[in-house]
């Protein structure tokens, strides 16, 4: 699974920009599905046939947070803008890379006096050219850059960018592998754009039209030196959501998954989330509304270069998601 | 001239009906049918060969603008703003009240009589008031009710040879843009809507494309363009008479990649200039007409202008006549073949 991980991090995705990361899902998955489609949003949906006729969707977005190239000046240093949610203090010195090819450091105008100063105005990107018109020959206007960062290995936990939420995309990916035919027409759905507002969920929900869709996603933590209060710790198993800032989750979907876990003995954790939103939030509000709900994998350092998950939660997160499917769901009886 | 027309004519957003009659008139003889849907929205629809893709072109009526929210007992009209307005303009503007435009002038505190410190802050809608010269509450109410509108009085007119000044160019420039495209022909299914309620949430457009559910969808707007003295060239935006902006992505939509190359080789083979719109920030109707349904190739045109949402806003007449000649050979290529729709997915 380590080897999957390093693979998806390690590709460039930006919101927008999704083409290289699909790529690899699409070739990493398509013998093992009965069919696979692209839609006019970018999103890879690709189905197992079930037994009986009911859909179930699962979601995990393709897209990382990024950079925006918007200005490049005479001396061919780049001005940009944020792609999802990145705090200025974040990219101070980091190292970033334009269209998954082109690297460039981040550095601040003159001199700071107060970092609750600095803002995107006051940021540029050196890609180490002589001139504007050297720049443009491996930067345009509109070109997005991604983290440049390597996976690395820590053990039980591994650190890398985009781990939000290329490790759902890994949970899916090893979920559809794990399972030869599920109860239900079930849709692995890898969404664009999530970073952006949830849009690419947005309209492959509106296409697929399921009976149960779940977010499979990463989720904040609380358990670092004087973390924000947040009552789920790493390691210790999936966090089934209750809440987020887009969704409040129709009970009988959160006992479902409860139930499921007690039931097998899967490890795991209820996730009130104050901030932030998921693609369970679109899926609920698509035509007459769907019951939806969402698997988190907890993770440290979301949005920064060095996010990091417990490989032990993914794992029961794909034993959970693989329970789901290979047994029937009450309320789609 | 269909510019000043639309321009001088009132509508903050739900309130589109004067700008809808003018756009109704002009197109009257030259589409095969003028619909109103529930919300508002003017759709105007040209007859085409079925199995070409079909088009949907979108520009919107509505304007900001204030709302008449109480009426004092001295007969003046407090106000609240419709849309995006920086309220350090509002002061000692002429405004036009209500369906019967009742003259008005936005007064405050003259400034023999304001304390130091007082001239120093932002006046709030709190400080701000219409003034009707009404005697009293009676004598206003016989002018005005609670929830009229109120415009600018802006009168639209050229400055030198190429500008030109007006109110709401945001977007009347995107709504005359359309008209004069809908006035050729073109062998394609053709709807070009004219929405409401875009400066409030692109409310119009949400439904309207859920109706038509095209193949595709361009957005013709009025963007800002800031190549003004206190911003630094990184942050302009657009600039006035560098031709029509490309959006490629804003707060709500990335532009269909496919579709913005389309419009650029297009722009490069014709020979019309053309910027793209440097803020990665705000919306436009766009944003609702991308995700509807199983989603939508849109892509974004727009005629910069200096000083938007103000009373006074400022356009280049080339990059206008620019934009409706880049909008009318997109719809050529579509007539001719030799747009690739199937790329778009």
């Amino acid at each position: 699974m380590k080897n999957l991980i390093k693979k998806l991090v390690e590709t460039y995705g930006p919101s927008g920009d999704e083409e290289k990361i699909r790529e690899i899902i699409k070739t990493e998955i398509k013998d093992s599905v009965d069919q696979i489609e692209i839609d006019a949003l970018g999103n890879l949906i690709a189905l197992k046939k079930g037994k009986k006729d009911k859909k179930v969707m699962l979601a995990a977005h393709m897209d990382e947070i990024g950079l925006i190239a918007n200005h490049i000046d005479d001396d061919g240093f780049i001005r940009f803008d944020r792609v999802g949610g990145i705090s200025p203090y974040m990219l101070l010195g980091e190292r970033v890379l334009f269209n998954g090819e082109t690297p460039g450091v981040i550095d601040k105008e003159g001199k700071l006096d107060d970092i609750k100063k600095l803002n995107y105005d006051k940021l540029y990107i050196d890609i180490g050219v002589q001139d504007k018109e050297e720049a443009q020959e491996k930067v345009k206007l509109g070109d997005t850059a991604s983290y440049y960062r390597e996976f690395q290995d820590l053990g039980d936990r591994v650190t890398a960018k985009s781990l939000d939420d290329r490790i759902g995309c890994v949970a899916l990916i090893e979920t559809l592998k794990a399972i030869e035919e599920p109860i239900y027409d079930t849709y692995f759905v890898f969404t664009t754009q999530e970073e952006v507002g949830t849009r690419g969920s947005k309209v492959a929900a509106y296409n697929i039209e399921p009976d149960l869709g779940l977010a499979v996603d990463v989720t904040l933590t609380g358990d670092m030196p004087e973390a924000k209060r947040m009552a789920v710790s790493l390691g210790a198993g999936p966090a089934i959501k209750v809440k987020d800032r887009s969704v409040l989750v129709a009970p009988q979907v959160k006992n479902l998954l409860i139930d499921l876990a007690e039931d097998k003995e899967i490890p795991y954790q209820l996730e009130v989330l104050k901030f932030g939103g998921t693609d369970a939030g679109s899926m609920q509000l698509t035509k007459d509304g769907v019951l939806a709900g969402a698997v988190s994998i907890p993770c440290r350092y979301v949005h920064s270069p060095s996010e990091m998950v417990d490989v032990n939660d993914v794992e029961n997160s794909v034993q959970l998601l693989t329970d789901l499917l290979n047994n029937k769901i009450d309320f789609l009886e | 001239m269909l510019l000043k027309k639309l321009t001088e004519a009132a509508g903050v957003s739900s309130r589109e009906e004067e700008v809808r009659e003018i756009i109704k008139e002009k197109l009257a003889d030259h589409v095969d049918q003028l619909t109103t849907d529930a919300l508002g929205n003017l759709i105007a629809f040209q007859d085409g060969v079925e199995n070409k893709p079909t088009v949907m072109l979108a520009a919107h009526m509505d304007e900001i603008g204030l709302m008449i929210t109480k009426i004092t007992n001295d007969g003046l009209l407090s106000f609240k703003p419709v849309g995006g307005i920086d309220k350090r303009m509002l002061v000692s503007k002429e405004v036009a009240v209500g369906e019967d435009k009742v003259k008005g002038v936005i007064g405050a505190k003259a400034i023999h009589l304001q304390k130091p410190q007082e001239r120093k802050n932002i006046l709030d809608y709190k400080q701000l008031y219409i003034d009707i010269g009404a005697q009293d509450k009676k004598d206003a109410k016989k002018a005005v009710k609670i929830g009229d509108m109120a415009t600018f009085t802006t009168n639209y007119s050229k400055l030198g040879p190429n500008t030109a000044k007006a109110k709401a160019f945001d977007d009347r420039v995107g709504c005359a843009a359309l008209v004069q495209i809908l006035k050729n022909n073109y062998d394609f299914p053709l709807y070009g809507v004219f929405t409401v309620q875009e400066e409030v949430g692109a409310r119009g457009a949400t439904a309207v494309s859920y109706d038509i559910d095209p193949d595709v969808a361009l957005v013709v707007e009025g963007t800002t363009a800031s190549d003004v003295p206190d911003s630094k060239e990184q942050i302009y935006s657009t600039t006035l008479g560098q031709g029509p902006a490309l959006t490629m992505r804003d707060g709500a939509m990335i532009a269909n990649k496919n579709l913005v190359q389309e419009i650029v080789s297009l722009a490069q083979r014709e020979d019309i200039n053309y910027q793209f719109r440097k803020s990665t920030r705000a919306g436009t109707d766009g944003g609702a007409i991308h995700l509807t349904k199983e989603g939508i190739p849109t892509a974004a045109i727009s005629v910069p202008c200096r000083y938007i949402h103000s009373p006074a806003s400022l356009i280049n007449l080339n990059d206008y006549q620019n934009t409706i000649k880049l909008v009318d050979k997109f719809c050529q290529q579509v007539t001719t073949g030799g747009f690739n729709y199937e790329k778009l997915d």
